[in-house]
């Protein structure tokens, strides 16, 4: 198995890991970082892929991740800024349907 | 229309002015009522200009920058997508009108709706123009952000929860949806969708793809059981966004699997659309039930949109030319239709204070032109002639009951049935009046004529239905003259 192949199974491991904390976690902070592991992962798989040749990477996956980067930094802050209204609001950085448990 | 008109390249505006209009409106707030209305009838003046030139030329492509397909943008239009611009062009008239009455009366925040809803339209128009994958990633996110901090204007607890989960579950979508795209490139070396139409096989890349990628869209377009954060999300906005998000903006992500459907993988999307058609037929069923269970007017018609989303997943089922047709046909109906209800809605609240549907208190006799729109969007919902959820729901009739398939046929039906229980319900109570009255707002004119406009267009649709097939053909995006049953 090649290097690349082994950072894109990473990539690949990191989407699923993120993708459990999603479905778990209830804080709501936790369910936005598990988001970003999740992009963290698409991320990885993409650049890794990239790497066909020995030599010469192919560019357009790079500038892929430099734009889905922009995206994720953007989702981000509009997701903690909802986190703190929600907060301020009603005293807990949960969803409604979750406060029942501990 | 002169030879000088047609050369101008408004798939590029069709994008631009929105954009800029945003931008505008949020560096002048103050003028934001002013720059929103110019930006929102210059964008439907452009979107018609592309519909003439579409008729003029036959479908159109366009390079940005003149970079072609692998290495630049490139933008597409056919008939599918101007008919869907055409539609997001139409609803998001009258919401423009509407919006501006509904923000001047109230102390909801009305100076972050004119941008965040301009770029939203950019979003929705950049998608329907998109040309490769990767950009369709991107307007869904543009959509999709906008959409979260439309939902969270109206700043009430349920709003910022709704938000907050609509939020969660479109990053999901999207990131799902970036992983598909990821492995697509790399099996294949890329994004643009006529090229790869023509390479994909049938791969274990290109089920995991297929798989990744669908299941995005059918989380983004609320197909049950993936319909959980739609309800609370489409019912807390204020009314202009509920209107916008149920009308237009979950048949964007349905255009998408659309786009996927025929032109990424036509090879290898083999048994998925019977389960498609079964989901639908749950989503028609479940929808409805719960929608006559509903004791608010806002929550009922969402649920109502959960149970007419599924009948756009019924033609996956049928698999037939006129199938495809009545599902196109049902989601412009339903977008017309579902806006006007939604502002009906909206000015019912507004007029009352509440929206409980059990204290209507003669809403019938008290904002006659409301109850009028409500009424006639019902009609349509319900698929009574001559409207347009007739002629479509006729059309997938028409599909079930020539390859003698029953059941779909049934469903249909009894979807009809429900539809027109919850509507009746409604419908009843607004004519009866309740224990104890309150105190009226009054409900600005334009915000009820335009809630009419909407439901009125909804109906007509059912008479001018040659011109929106026409349309549908050129391009033939749902490849209606090759697929034999």
């Amino acid at each position: 198995m090649s290097l690349s192949m082994l950072y894109a199974l990473a990539g690949v491991g990191l989407f699923v890991l993120g993708l459990h904390g999603l479905i778990v976690q209830t804080h709501l902070l936790r369910k936005i970082l598990a988001l970003n592991i999740m992009g963290s992962g698409v991320f990885m798989l993409m650049v890794a892929l990239a790497r066909r040749a020995p030599e010469n990477p192919d560019p357009v996956p790079h500038a892929m991740v430099i734009t889905g980067i922009v995206v994720a930094v953007s989702a981000t802050a509009l997701a903690l800024a909802l986190i703190l209204r929600l907060q301020a609001m009603t005293g807990r950085a949960e969803l409604p349907e979750q406060q029942t448990r501990p | 229309m002169s030879s000088g008109l047609n050369t101008i390249a408004w798939i590029v505006w069709i994008i631009l002015i929105p954009l800029i209009g945003a931008m505008l409106c949020f560096m002048w707030p103050r003028r934001g009522n002013l720059l929103g209305m110019i930006s929102a009838i210059a964008t439907v003046v452009v979107v018609v200009a592309l519909y003439l030139q579409l008729l003029d030329q036959g479908v159109i492509r366009y390079a940005v920058g003149g970079w072609r397909a692998p290495l630049g943008i490139d933008l597409y239009a056919d008939g599918l997508s101007v008919l869907m611009l055409l539609m997001s062009a139409l609803v998001g008239l009258g919401v423009s009108f509407y919006a501006r009455d509904y923000f001047k009366q109230d102390d909801e925040n009305p100076a972050g709706f004119w941008p965040l809803w301009l770029l939203m339209w950019t979003g929705l128009n950049a998608l329907f123009l998109a040309a490769d994958i990767f950009n369709l990633y991107v307007t869904l996110e543009l959509l999709g952000l906008s959409a979260v901090a439309l939902i969270a204007l109206a700043g009430s607890k349920d709003a910022l929860a709704g938000a907050m989960r609509y939020l969660l579950v479109s990053l999901l979508g999207s990131l799902c949806y970036l992983l598909g795209v990821a492995l697509l490139y790399h099996a294949h070396g890329t994004v643009d969708i006529q090229l790869l139409g023509s390479v994909v096989t049938v791969h274990p890349v290109s089920y995991a793809a297929l798989g990744l990628m669908i299941a995005a869209m059918v989380l983004k377009s609320a197909l049950f059981p993936l319909h959980f954060w739609l309800p609370l999300a489409h019912a807390s906005a204020p009314t202009p966004v509920s209107a916008l998000l149920s009308a237009v903006v979950v048949k964007a992500s349905f255009y998408l699997l659309l786009r996927l459907w025929f032109d990424v993988f036509p090879a290898v999307t083999l048994g998925l659309g019977l389960l498609f058609g079964v989901l639908g037929a749950a989503a028609i069923l479940w929808g409805s039930v719960q929608a006559l269970r509903q004791t608010r007017l806002k929550l009922l018609v969402a649920y109502s949109t959960v149970a007419q989303l599924g009948y756009l997943f019924i033609p996956f089922a049928l698999l037939s030319p006129i199938a495809w047709q009545g599902g196109v046909y049902f989601m412009l109906s339903h977008a017309l239709a579902k806006a006007a209800m939604f502002m009906a809605a909206g000015n019912i609240l507004k007029f009352g204070g509440h929206d409980r549907i059990a204290d209507l208190d003669r809403v019938a006799q008290r904002l006659p032109i409301t109850m009028t729109a409500f009424c006639l969007a019902g009609v349509s919902l319900m698929g009574l002639p001559p409207s347009g959820g007739f002629i479509a729901k006729w059309l997938l009739l028409e599909a079930a009951l020539t390859f003698e398939q029953w059941l779909w046929a049934a469903v249909i039906i009894v979807g009809g049935l429900l539809a027109a229980g919850y509507v009746f319900k409604v419908v009843g109570y607004a004519f009866t009046q309740a224990d104890h009255s309150h105190d009226a707002r009054p409900v600005a004119l334009t915000m009820e004529w335009a809630a009419l406009g909407l439901a009125v267009g909804a109906i007509t649709l059912g008479l001018i239905a040659p011109y929106p097939m026409a349309l549908l053909a050129i391009g033939d995006p749902l490849a209606i003259r090759e697929v034999s049953p």
